[in-house]
C-alpha cells in the first residue's frame, strides 16, 4: 500500500486505559506485515545454529540438513497452492518474485510479442516493473477497474492482441482486499496462449488457491504477510500445460533451477514452509473467524457514524480487510487520534508522494474521500475485545474531529461541498 | 513520522475552536485550501472597530495534525494583535514554533493564508460599510 505504518510506540502515552483483556498498542495493520507465529519461529531456530549448512553443499551432513529443511518447505508451499515441488522457486520476497516473473517472461518471450497487460490498482512492485519494461520497448496496458475494484473481463479481452505475452493481475489487493476473478482471468489467458502471473502476496494462506484449477502460470508469494519471516518469498512457475519459462534476473551459481541464483536463506525458507503448513491446516476456520471480526468492526462503526463509506467490494474481499472513508475527517489526523492502534490511511499526508491512494482514486473515490480513508487489517492474533476497543476509539475520534472540521459544519448547514469554489483548486 | 510535543499539544487541546457569525460586520472569515488537497482551514477574527485590535479568533480545520496545530497556533497569535500586526505573522514563524518537518511546511503556508484571508474579508466589510455609514449621516 502507498500508506505507511503508524508506529504507536513513537507517539506519546495515550490517555486511554485498555479494557480488560486488551493490551495496548493494538496491531491491526496485517496487510503491511504480520507478526510471526510462534510455531514458525520454533521451527526456524535450529537453522540458525546447529543446522547452519549451505543447502547447496552436497557432500556433507551439514549441507544435507539444510537441503532437507528447504525441501520440506518446498513441499508445504506446493501443497498449499496445489503445485508440485519443482514449480516453487525461492526468492527474497514478493517484490523480487514480481520482478522475476514479469521481467523473466518479457525477456524469454520477446520474440513472441512485447505487450503486457496489468491493472492500475496493482502493487508498485508490478507497476514499476512494467514501467521499467516500457523503457525497453515493451507496450503496457494499465487496465482500469470497476467501482468495486474488480477488473472487467470484457475489458481484458479487448486489451489482448496478438503481441500480448503476459497478463499480471493481483489475486487480492493490499489496500482494499478485493479478490480478483483469477480463475476467469487465467482461463481467458490460456485460451489465447498468454501467460498469467498473479501477485498473491495478500491472498496466500488467507483464502484457498489452486494454481491448476485457477489457470495460474506464475504466482508471487511472501512470507511475512502470512505469519512467516520477512526477507523470504517464492515464485510459483508452471512446468506443464503450458510449460512456462523465465529468464533469470540474478545470475550466479545456478540455484533454483537456474532461475534464481544465490545461497538459499534456509531459516527463512523453513519459516515460510511452516507458515504454509499452518495455513493449510487452519485457513478455513481462520477465514470464518476473521470475517466475523471484520463484520463486527464494520457494523459497530457504521451503526454509530453516518457518512462512512466502504471502499471496494464487500462480496469479493479478503476476510480480514476493511477499508472505510470517514467523510469530513482527514486520515492522518484520525491516525493521530487513535495512536494506540496501528492501522493505515490512504491519506496523502501519510505517503511520501503527498498524493492520496492511487488505488482508491482508481475506484472513482473522490480525492476528498481518499484522504479520509483508513485500512484495517485484522489478523490471526486479533480478538473481539480488541475489535470493540478499536471501533469505539475510531467512533470517538471521528466525532471529535468532525466537530473540528469546517467541512462537516458546512455540510450540516446544507452546503454542497462540490459546489464550493475552493481557493486551492 | 513523529510529531513534536507542541503539535501533539495543539492536536489534543486545540485552542479557540469554533465559529462566529460570519455575517457580522466585525467578523472576518478566511476559508482556504480544498478538500481534494486534504487541507481546509476556516479562520475567523473579531476586530474592535475603534482600535483595530483582534479581540477574538476561532478556527475549524480539516487536515492532518500539523494543519490543525498550525491553525490553532495562528488563532492564539492573532488574538490581541492589531490587524496590521497580525499581517506580519509569517509561515516560517509557525514552522519554527511547531518544529514542522519539510513535508508539513504547506500546513503553515495555509495558516498564513487563512490569517490573510480573514483580515482581507474583514477589511472588505469595513470598506463596503463606509458609504452606508455616510449615507446615514447625511
Amino acid at each position: 500500500m502507498s500508506t505507511d505504518v503508524r508506529v504507536p510506540q513513537q507517539l506519546p502515552v495515550t490517555r486511554h486505559s485498555a479494557p480488560q483483556g486488551v493490551k495496548l498498542p493494538i496491531y491491526m495493520d496485517n496487510h503491511a506485515t504480520t507478526p510471526m507465529d510462534p510455531r514458525v519461529l520454533e521451527e526456524m531456530l535450529p537453522y540458525f545454529m546447529e543446522k547452519f549448512g549451505n543447502a547447496a553443499s552436497r557432500n556433507h551432513s551439514f549441507g544435507w540438513a539444510g537441503e532437507e529443511g528447504v525441501e520440506t518447505a518446498r513441499e508445504r508451499i506446493a501443497k498449499l497452492i496445489g503445485a508440485t515441488t519443482k514449480e516453487i522457486i525461492f526468492t527474497s520476497g514478493a517484490t523480487e518474485s514480481d520482478n522475476l516473473a514479469i521481467k523473466g517472461v518479457a525477456e524469454m518471450y520477446r520474440e513472441k510479442g512485447n505487450h503486457i497487460i496489468t491493472a492500475v490498482t496493482e502493487h508498485k512492485a508490478v507497476l514499476d516493473t512494467c514501467k521499467r519494461l516500457e523503457k525497453y520497448g515493451y507496450r503496457v496496458t494499465y487496465m482500469p477497474v470497476q467501482k468495486d475494484g474488480l477488473v472487467d473481463l470484457d475489458d481484458l479481452k479487448r486489451a489482448m492482441d496478438d503481441k500480448t505475452i503476459l497478463v499480471s493481475i493481483m489475486f487480492a489487493n493490499n489496500e482494499i482486499g478485493v479478490v480478483q476473478p483469477a480463475t476467469e482471468i487465467g482461463k481467458l489467458c490460456h485460451e489465447r496462449g498468454v501467460i498469467f502471473h498473479t501477485d498473491a502476496t495478500q491472498a496466500v494462506g488467507k483464502i484457498p488457491i489452486d494454481v491448476n484449477k485457477q489457470n495460474i502460470d506464475l504466482m508471487s508469494i511472501s512470507g511475512h504477510k502470512m505469519y512467516g519471516p520477512k526477507g523470504v518469498g517464492a515464485l510459483y512457475v508452471r512446468r506443464k500445460n503450458p510449460r512456462v519459462q523465465i529468464a533469470a534476473i540474478i545470475d550466479g551459481g545456478g540455484h533454483e533451477r537456474g532461475m534464481r541464483s544465490g545461497t538459499l536463506n534456509v531459516a527463512g525458507i523453513v519459516g515460510l514452509g511452516k507458515a504454509c503448513a499452518i495455513a493449510s491446516e487452519e485457513m478455513s476456520r481462520e477465514a470464518v473467524q476473521l470475517g466475523g471480526l471484520r463484520d463486527r468492526l464494520r457494523d459497530r462503526i457504521m451503526s454509530r457514524l453516518d457518512e462512512t463509506y466502504i471502499n471496494g467490494s464487500m462480496e469479493h474481499r479478503l476476510p480480514g480487510n476493511l477499508n472505510i472513508s470517514f467523510a469530513y475527517v482527514e486520515g492522518e489526523s484520525l491516525l493521530m487520534g487513535i495512536n494506540d492502534i496501528a492501522v493505515s490511511s490512504g491519506s496523502a499526508c501519510t505517503s511520501a508522494t503527498l498524493e492520496p491512494s492511487y488505488v482508491l482514486k482508481a475506484l472513482g473515490t473522490g480525492d476528498d474521500l481518499a484522504h479520509s480513508s483508513i485500512r484495517f487489517g485484522i489478523g490471526r492474533f486479533n480478538t473481539a475485545a480488541e475489535v470493540d476497543y478499536v471501533a469505539d476509539r475510531v467512533i470517538e475520534t471521528v466525532e471529535r474531529l468532525r466537530e473540528l472540521s469546517p467541512l462537516y459544519e458546512m455540510a450540516k448547514e446544507g452546503i454542497n461541498l462540490k459546489d464550493v469554489k475552493w481557493a486551492g483548486e | 513520522m513523529s510529531y513534536s510535543d507542541k503539535v501533539i499539544d495543539h492536536y489534543n487541546n486545540p485552542r479557540n475552536v469554533g465559529s462566529m457569525d460570519k455575517s457580522s460586520a466585525d467578523v472576518g472569515t478566511g476559508l482556504v485550501g480544498a478538500p481534494e488537497c486534504g487541507d481546509v482551514m476556516k479562520l475567523q477574527i473579531k476586530v474592535n472597530r475603534e482600535t483595530n485590535v483582534i479581540e477574538e479568533a476561532r478556527f475549524k480545520t480539516f487536515g492532518c495534525g500539523s494543519a490543525i496545530a498550525s491553525s490553532s497556533l495562528a488563532t492564539e497569535w492573532v488574538k490581541g494583535k492589531t490587524v496590521e500586526e497580525a499581517l506580519t505573522i509569517k509561515n516560517m514563524d509557525i514552522v519554527k514554533e511547531l518544529s514542522l518537518p519539510p513535508v508539513k511546511i504547506h500546513c503553515s503556508v495555509l495558516a498564513e493564508d487563512a490569517i490573510r484571508a480573514a483580515i482581507g474579508d474583514w477589511k472588505k466589510k469595513q470598506e463596503s460599510a463606509k458609504p452606508v455609514a455616510s449615507a446615514v449621516a447625511q
